[in-house]
């Protein structure tokens, strides 16, 4: 689209608008693409002026929650706000799950509710919610549109805030009468707002301090997390990395990161981690932390958390700083920044006594299987690994199919792993690879849900089919909740309380659906599928893969732990073949990844 | 360096106490729809304790000035500024506590009253500086201000004569700018 043919051209500025009309007129000059919404009697007004604009493709989900969490797979998958519209009452409280979702994650959305008419608020009026005070604290800001001369700043400002900073979800309540009264519409150029200024450069002595410590360590760990992905950091983390020959480590969100193709990746650490990473962590003598918050996953008992470490911890967030875990040099500050300038006082350290301890660990204790009779989802997400090259978005539910992908795909690029990691909310996956499939058509995407969580959100299949979106539908079918079964099997003796999970027939509701699909039981039939799947193009594709029961995720430190209470993958000396995942230059068989490391 | 888990534990960094103490935080807010209680709603979220909390308008138009007293451990309290900070509508938060400040705090103590104790209550009031907003035959209103330390005496002095109903406004504080003796 060029920028002639945008409608904010036609209007001149200053000219009378209503409130709907200015709604629409920013949202273009914003240059939103893609809407995610639901229509109803308050916002009825605005839809009326949205119907005239070609500049804006507004998508009907079928459910508010699958709109916000769309929103958030385009934020995620493209780095750009995700909008969302949706009416009063019941519209708003059904995007609740998402905005808590993408303000736990730190995702930018800019959601946009429909309200009573101002006289009415607080009448207990049909459709009436408070939803500026429901979703107070879990938006990073919100309004309520008093007045319709202030739209436009609002609108200006509610996109700045979501964008800059920490990012995170605003919320903008929209009275019908305000969006039906008139005001000269001008689109603000510039936003100040004396109350919050973002530090993005970090400061010089904090940088010095850092270096000293730094170049001073002989068992040093980097510990990268989303914040390097919101920073757009990945190249700056990688070369710094090189540099030091420091290894590398990242949490939930920081994959993709780092190549894990690169000698120096450790894979994920925390709960679900790999052995090695934890071990990593706890004996280092310097501890980076780039862009990641400490999170309990992450450390268990905080306590026993890298003991002998001095911590570097550098984080746009100033209460991120020191909040569960006490650092000892801060740095705030955006990552790209701040590594562009870091990297500039360090120098190449003899890691190589470091890195061989670390190998041994590497050797004794790698990701791995031991082959059964059924069907692993380990195989799964490995083949889908070295069958994409890594080249390919992968939307992940939660539960263990999202710890095993975590650590049997092989992670190379940024934005390429979107999961729901801080709120940990099932149903997130195929509305959210929805919302990345119309912000990205560079790579296959694939989502990924358990049987469980897939049926929190499956009616988006009807929109992902009505847009014929080339999205690949994974389902892995273990017949249980698996990993509320998992924490059953390990810490509740065994004892299956409301785990077992009745599931219709996937691939006959697919197909209802209008999307084809297939069922895999085998390993071999898993392949097979798995590669027509990659090879279908158009429009969607549905596989369920139905597999072992009552499998486990390892590594696991249970909660509140520390790595001495780590469990790794029982292996039975009589059992079947192990296979093993390991990470580093030996992570893809296949093809090779490619991240391009350019510093500017 | 042998490849099994340090049994160390990690040092809490020397700097934080652990001490809990009261804390009197100051802090400046654009006077908009909804800070106030994004604000209260903060300390319920985080659980962090109130003891008192008074806003009001200051000498700019849009802005308004809270008081906060607060308790908790360093690490906490480091948090609480934090936090606060970051909420959008907050443009500036002083731990006043490491600071000289001035503090004042007003209340209205409403005491029951007989001819018999009507003087001695008025001679309490006296010596508190306090002033009789209301009177009538069984009640005496009385109004002091002063530190929270003055009214709680007050309070205490005036108890024995059986206290009807008591309103603090909570505590308000400024920087003092003259750091030697008033
Ligand atoms: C079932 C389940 C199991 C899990 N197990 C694990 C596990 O084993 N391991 C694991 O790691 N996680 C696990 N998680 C996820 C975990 O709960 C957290 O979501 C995750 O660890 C947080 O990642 P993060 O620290 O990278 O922070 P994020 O939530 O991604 O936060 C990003 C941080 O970066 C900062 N930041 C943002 N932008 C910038 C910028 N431009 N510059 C500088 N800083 C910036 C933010 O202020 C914030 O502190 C699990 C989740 C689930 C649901
Ligand atoms: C909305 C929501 N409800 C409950 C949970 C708690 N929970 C976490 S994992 C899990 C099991 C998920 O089962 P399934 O979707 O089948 O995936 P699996 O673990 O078997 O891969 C549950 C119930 C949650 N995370 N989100």
């Amino acid at each position: 689209m060029t920028p002639h043919t945008r409608s904010e051209g036609k209007t001149a500025p200053g000219s009378m608008m209503t409130g709907a009309e200015i709604f629409v007129r920013s949202l273009v000059a914003e240059k939103v693409e893609v809407v995610f919404g639901y229509p109803g009697g308050a916002t009825i007004g605005v839809y009326d002026a949205l119907h005239d604009i070609s500049d804006i493709r507004h998508v009907l989900t079928r459910h508010e929650q699958g709109a916000a969490h769309a929103a958030e797979g385009y934020a995620k998958a493209t780095g750009k706000p995700g909008v969302v519209l949706v009416t009063s009452g019941p519209g708003a409280t059904n995007t609740v799950t998402g905005i808590a979702d993408a303000y736990m994650d730190s995702i930018p959305l800019v959601v946009f509710t429909g309200q009573v008419a101002l006289h009415m608020i607080g009448n207990d009026a049909f459709q009436e919610a408070d939803i500026a005070g429901i979703t107070r604290p879990i938006t990073k800001h919100n309004y309520i549109v008093r007045d319709v001369a202030e739209l436009a700043k609002t609108i200006k400002e509610a996109f700045y805030i979501a964008t800059s900073g920490r990012p995170g979800p605003v919320l903008v309540d929209l009275p019908k009468d305000v969006m039906a009264q008139k005001a000269p519409f001008q689109y603000p150029s510039t936003v100040s707002l004396r109350s919050y200024n973002p530090i993005v450069e970090g400061h010089e002595k904090q940088i010095k301090k850092a270096a000293n410590i730094i170049n001073e360590a002989t068992r040093p760990v980097l510990y990268a997390g989303g914040g390097v992905i919101h920073s757009g950091a990945a190249a700056e983390l990688t070369a710094f990395a090189r540099k030091l020959g420091c290894p590398v480590t990242t949490t939930l969100h920081g994959l993709g990161a780092f190549p894990e193709t690169d000698p120096l990746a450790l894979g994920m650490l925390g709960m679900h981690g790999t052995w090695y990473s934890n071990m990593a962590v706890h004996g280092c003598d310097v501890l980076i932390a780039v862009g990641a918050r400490f999170d309990d996953r992450v450390t268990g008992n905080v306590e026993q958390f890298a003991p002998d470490a001095t911590i570097v911890h550098i984080d746009i967030d100033p209460s991120a700083i020191s909040k569960n875990v006490r650092v000892d040099v801060p740095i705030v500050g955006d990552v790209k920044n701040v590594l562009g300038n870091l990297i500039n006082h360090v120098h190449p350290l003899r890691t190589e006594d470091w890195r061989n301890t670390i190998a041994v660990w590497q050797r004794e204790h790698p990701l791995r299987y031991q082959a059964g009779s059924a069907l692993r989802a380990q195989q799964v997400f490995q083949q889908l690994g070295q069958l994409t090259g890594g080249d390919a978005i992968i939307v992940t539910d939660v539960g263990q199919h999202q710890m095993w992908a975590a650590q049997f795909f092989t992670w190379t690029q940024p934005r390429t792993h979107i999961t729901s990691g801080g709120l940990g909310t099932m149903g997130f996956s195929l509305p959210a690879a929805m919302g990345a499939a119309f912000g990205r058509t560079d790579m296959p995407i694939i989502s990924i849900s358990g049987d469980g969580g897939f049926q929190m959100n499956s009616q988006e299949l009807t929109t992902i089919v009505q847009h014929r979106l080339p999205i690949k539908i994974f389902v892995i079918n273990n017949g249980f909740l698996g990993m509320v079964r998992q924490w059953q099997e390990l810490f509740w003796r065994r004892r299956y309380s409301q785990v077992e999970m009745a599931s219709p027939d996937f691939v006959k509701l697919a197909e209802a659906h209008g999307c084809p699909a297939s069922r895999a039981t085998t390993p071999e039939e898993a392949s097979v599928e798995m590669e027509r799947a990659l090879a279908h193009t158009d429009g969607p594709i549905f596989v369920e893969f139905v597999v072992a029961q009552e499998d486990n995720v390892y590594p696991m430190i249970p909660g509140g732990q520390s790595v001495n209470e780590m469990l790794d993958t029982p292996i039975d000396p009589d059992g079947g073949s192990i296979t093993i995942q390991p990470k580093g230059s030996h992570a893809l068989p296949r093809k090779d990844a490619h991240v391009p490391v350019t510093v500017h | 360096m042998s490849p099994s888990p340090s049994t160390n534990t990690r040092k809490q960094q020397a700097s934080g106490t652990v001490v809990r103490r009261q804390h009197t935080i100051s802090l400046l807010v654009e006077n908009k729809f909804g800070a106030f209680n994004r604000i209260a709603g903060l300390f319920a979220a985080k659980g962090y304790n109130i003891e008192s909390l008074s806003v009001g308008p200051t000498e700019e138009e849009d802005v308004s000035r809270m008081t906060i007293v607060t308790e908790g451990d360093d690490p906490i309290i480091e948090q609480i500024t934090k936090q606060l900070h970051k909420l959008i509508d907050t443009i500036k938060v002083v731990d006043l506590t490491y600071d000289s400040f001035v503090e004042r705090e007003l209340v209205l103590i409403k005491v029951q009253t007989s001819t018999a104790t009507r003087s001695e209550i008025m001679q309490i009031a006296e010596i508190f500086r306090a002033k009789v907003v209301d009177i009538s035959p069984r009640t005496l209103t009385l109004e002091a201000t002063g530190s929270g330390q003055k009214v709680d005496a007050i309070i205490k002095m005036l108890k024995p004569f059986a206290i009807k109903e008591i309103a603090r406004t909570g505590r308000v504080a400024l920087k003092r700018e003259f750091q030697g003796d008033v």
